[in-house]
């Protein structure tokens, strides 16, 4: 039965290909894939609108939206029956062509980069032995279309929205790929599916051998997330938006259902890498626990998957904004040498045997080099509590 | 044809829209600052972070301020003429507009200087009630500042609400002994409109028994908060000099450091009275600006506590103030007092009609918005809202 169940989708389109011809049959199966990907996570972004305008609200004292189906659920529906009968307003002096490719050079990118994520056992798209580097590839692209959006529309705001988005998804770009490679090295594999396959506990073990569990990995996961928070500009990098300072930044001349699409990719986005931080950190479809493998792997992806999207929105309910100097040093001066050193860490752990013998050695690296690049970071700033004097009398 | 150093073609206007680089320019050609690096951007009237319909004419260097011209005048509805043409009372209600968060400390303000011009006596019970009031107003004025200094840092809004759940509390208070939330006209020339309903200031007492709770959590939250100190310390530093020069009051005054509060220099009202303490700033800047309130918002607390231990029972308005045919002797009065966001003055000349002569308002929000510039050139665009949140202005009343 559990075994019915977790197969069930590699079953179902099994089933559907099967009386194909040889042929045609990989691609009939990998456009059945991406329909379902493109359903599935359009469904994902629409319940996580709501879910996030809900948890954001209770944090505030507010309802939130309150009107629409049972407790406001169908909010997203109304949004988006709304965004599509809505005028799609171009500013006359826009570049007509750029200003109408950028929102789809931004999704389509995004959506491919779902293609190789691991959703379940056996439940990989796309199982290319480089699946890795085509995330990255594939992610990396959607800031051309950030520049075309915020270069096309004309307005002075769209421009400094997109002046900042470039330099801030470069900046990161390099933490983000940089924390990955110790898990590259560890596993000796690029595809995803053989990563998370290496994370399974081993026969005879009661826990998993997920690389957040051991002190570079760790490191590595939270680097990986804060810079996942940059890439998808979210709240406190949400920067390129910067609603405070400039209005919506790149794409403030989008209307209907453009600016939809641009909403779609950036929370598709967010889906896409926290999916590979799930992948390659937290163990993909793999249970904590040897004695929990019967619970359907694809439950246990999209399960890790929801709670790494409640981390994004409480985050985003909670921080104030960086400064876009502050943001280019946290990424330069902290978060680019941190990656540097857990590189050579995680090979440390490879040869000191992976027990408390890595842990005795590895752990201090980290923390060590942690403590000293937050200490000369923050010291630079001469940032410091003050205490406050009294008029005499 | 040879390119020269810095020199720009000409854009045409009419002929089309500018592309590429030249689109970019406001006014191509005929501007000082044109030579292709600079962009100009006008923040406002219509922004999420003016706080009304307040205009910045911001010059950037990439995203460093280069040059800054605050227009304003956008919310002008000719307040000090119309008081003028109007009888003393019925200008009441329009001081209610000028700051329209604190309007009872505008009331305060104009009965004030009326009182002056008069010479009319403030009955105890109503200067116990004045005080309570006007310190419930600034509590609630800091607290939305401090909250939409974080809207404006990007904060999403939560510590804004957490700022009007305190807010609304006091805002009822106000319902209940005035009838109005926000546009109170509470005071009358020689006391206050009417006496407090059974129970209002037990109802007062706790909510400032429960404020400091607020106060404590809204600080572990937010004072100490990385983010929030980096993008506040060292940013728009306002020198000691500058601020007096430009006649700076209130909370941004004391935050560098001057020993300044009318409460204390004038001793208006009751305060000689009441035990509190003038927090001062040693940097002048944002951070500054915003610890003062938040340490304010405690010695009001305190004020408070003495005023409602202390309130006796009896009239509430002077036997001598008349309602119709209110004609003061010919002669001139400015009263002022520490309204939450700096020195609020009336002044008033009488030539003895039952409508002034001269009306004229010192408005605490213009006179500090003056040194906008000042503190944002060279910093960056994030900044210059903040900076502008932590002056703390109300259109209402920099336009009147």
């Amino acid at each position: 039965m559990a075994a019915t169940l977790d197969q069930l989708f590699v079953q179902l389109l099994h089933g559907m290909t099967a009386p194909l011809p040889e042929a045609i049959r990989p691609w009939v199966a990998l456009a059945i894939s991406l329909g379902a990907i493109l359903a599935v996570f359009g469904l994902c972004f629409g319940i996580t609108t709501v879910c996030e305008r809900k948890a954001i609200a209770r944090m505030q004292n507010r309802l939130g939206p309150n009107r629409v189906g049972p407790y406001g659920f169908l909010q997203f529906a109304a949004d988006g029956i709304k965004t599509l009968t809505k005028e799609d307003i171009v500013p006359r002096t826009a570049d007509q062509v750029v200003h109408f490719l950028a929102p789809l050079a931004l999704l389509v990118p995004v959506v491919l980069t779902f293609l190789v994520l691991p959703f379940g056992r056996n439940m990989t798209a796309m199982d290319l032995e480089v699946g890795l580097l085509f995330f990255f590839a594939a992610g990396a692209s959607t800031e051309l279309a950030v520049f075309m959006a915020g270069w096309s529309s004309r307005n002075k705001y769209s421009l400094l929205g997109a002046m900042r988005a470039i330099a801030q998804m470069l900046s990161y770009e390099l933490p983000f790929i940089l924390s990955t490679i110790g898990v590259v090295m560890i596993t000796g594999a690029l595809s995803t599916t053989k990563i998370v396959e290496a994370q399974a506990a081993a026969p005879g073990e009661w826990l998993a051998r997920w690389h957040v569990f051991t002190p570079w990995g760790l490191a590595a996961f939270l680097l990986f997330l804060i810079a996942a928070f940059a890439e998808s500009n979210r709240s406190p990098f949400d920067l390129p938006e910067g609603e405070s300072e400039i209005v919506a930044g790149y794409f403030i001349e989008y209307s209907g259902f453009k600016f939809a699409l641009f909403f779609m990719a950036e929370y598709l986005g967010m889906f896409s890498s926290s999916g590979m931080a799930v992948t390659l950190f937290l163990g993909g479809w793999t249970a904590p626990f040897a004695f929990l493998d019967w619970v359907p792997s694809w439950m246990w992806f999209f399960g890790k998957l929801g709670v790494l999207i409640a981390l994004f929105i409480w985050v985003r309910g909670t921080t104030p904004r960086l400064r876009m100097d502050q943001l280019m040093d946290f990424a330069w001066k902290f978060m680019l040498p941190l990656a540097l050193i857990i590189l050579p860490t995680a090979a440390i752990w490879h040869y000191a045997g992976r027990g408390w013998l890595g842990w005795l050695v590895t752990a201090p690296i980290v923390v060590g080099a942690y403590v000293l690049l937050g200490r000369s970071l923050v010291g630079r700033r001469r940032i410091r509590q003050r205490s406050y004097r009294y008029a005499a009398t | 044809m040879p390119s020269h150093g810095g020199a720009t073609a000409k854009v045409p206007t009419e002929a089309g829209a500018p592309r590429g680089p030249d689109a970019y320019r406001l006014t191509a050609g005929d501007n000082e600052y044109d030579d292709g690096s600079l962009l100009e951007i006008s923040m406002g009237p219509q922004h999420p972070s003016t706080h009304g319909v307040f205009r910045m004419d911001v010059v950037l260097d990439g995203e460093t301020v280069v040059k800054l011209k605050p227009v304003f005048g956008y919310l002008h509805r000719n307040h000090e003429k119309i008081a003028e043409s109007a009888s003393y009372l019925a200008a009441m209600p329009y001081t209610d507009r000028l700051d329209y968060f604190c309007s009872l400390t505008n009331n305060w303000a104009y009965a004030l200087a009326v009182e002056k011009l008069a010479g009319l006596q403030v009955p105890e019970r109503a200067e116990f009630l004045r005080v309570i009031t006007a310190e419930l107003t600034r509590l609630q004025n800091h607290v939305c500042l401090a909250g939409f200094l974080m809207q404006d840092m990007g904060a999403s809004g939560t510590p804004l609400m957490y700022g009007f759940r305190e807010r609304e509390k006091i805002l009822d208070l106000f319902e209940a002994l005035t009838g109005a939330r926000m546009m109170c006209n509470y005071m009358r020339f020689g006391g206050c409109r009417c006496d407090t309903p059974p129970g209002w200031l037990e109802e007062v007492r706790k909510v400032v028994d429960r404020f400091p709770r607020f106060l404590d959590e809204f600080e572990n939250l937010l004072s100490s908060n990385e983010i929030l100190m980096a993008r506040t310390q060292g940013i728009g530093v306002l020198t000691r000099d500058l601020a007096i020069n430009a006649g700076i009051t209130g909370p941004v005054l004391r935050s560098c450091g001057v020993d300044y509060d009318l409460r204390k220099v004038d001793g208006y009202g009751l305060y000689p009275k009441f035990q509190f303490r003038v927090p001062l700033g040693d940097h002048g800047d944002t951070y500054d600006r915003y610890m003062m309130r938040i340490l304010e918002m405690r010695e009001s607390l305190g004020i408070l506590r003495q005023a409602l231990d202390a309130i006796p029972e009896g009239p509430i308005l002077d036997p001598k103030s008349k309602l119709r045919g209110f004609r003061p002797k010919p002669g001139e009065a400015y009263g002022r007092i520490e309204a939450p966001k700096g020195e609020l003055g009336f002044y008033l000349i009488s030539d003895g009609s039952p409508n002034p002569y001269r009306y004229r308002i010192r408005p605490p929000s213009l006179i500090n918005l003056t040194v906008l510039e000042d503190l944002c050139l060279g910093h960056n665009v994030a900044d210059t809202v903040t900076i502008l949140g932590s002056i703390d202005i109300v259109l209402g009343e920099v336009d009147r």
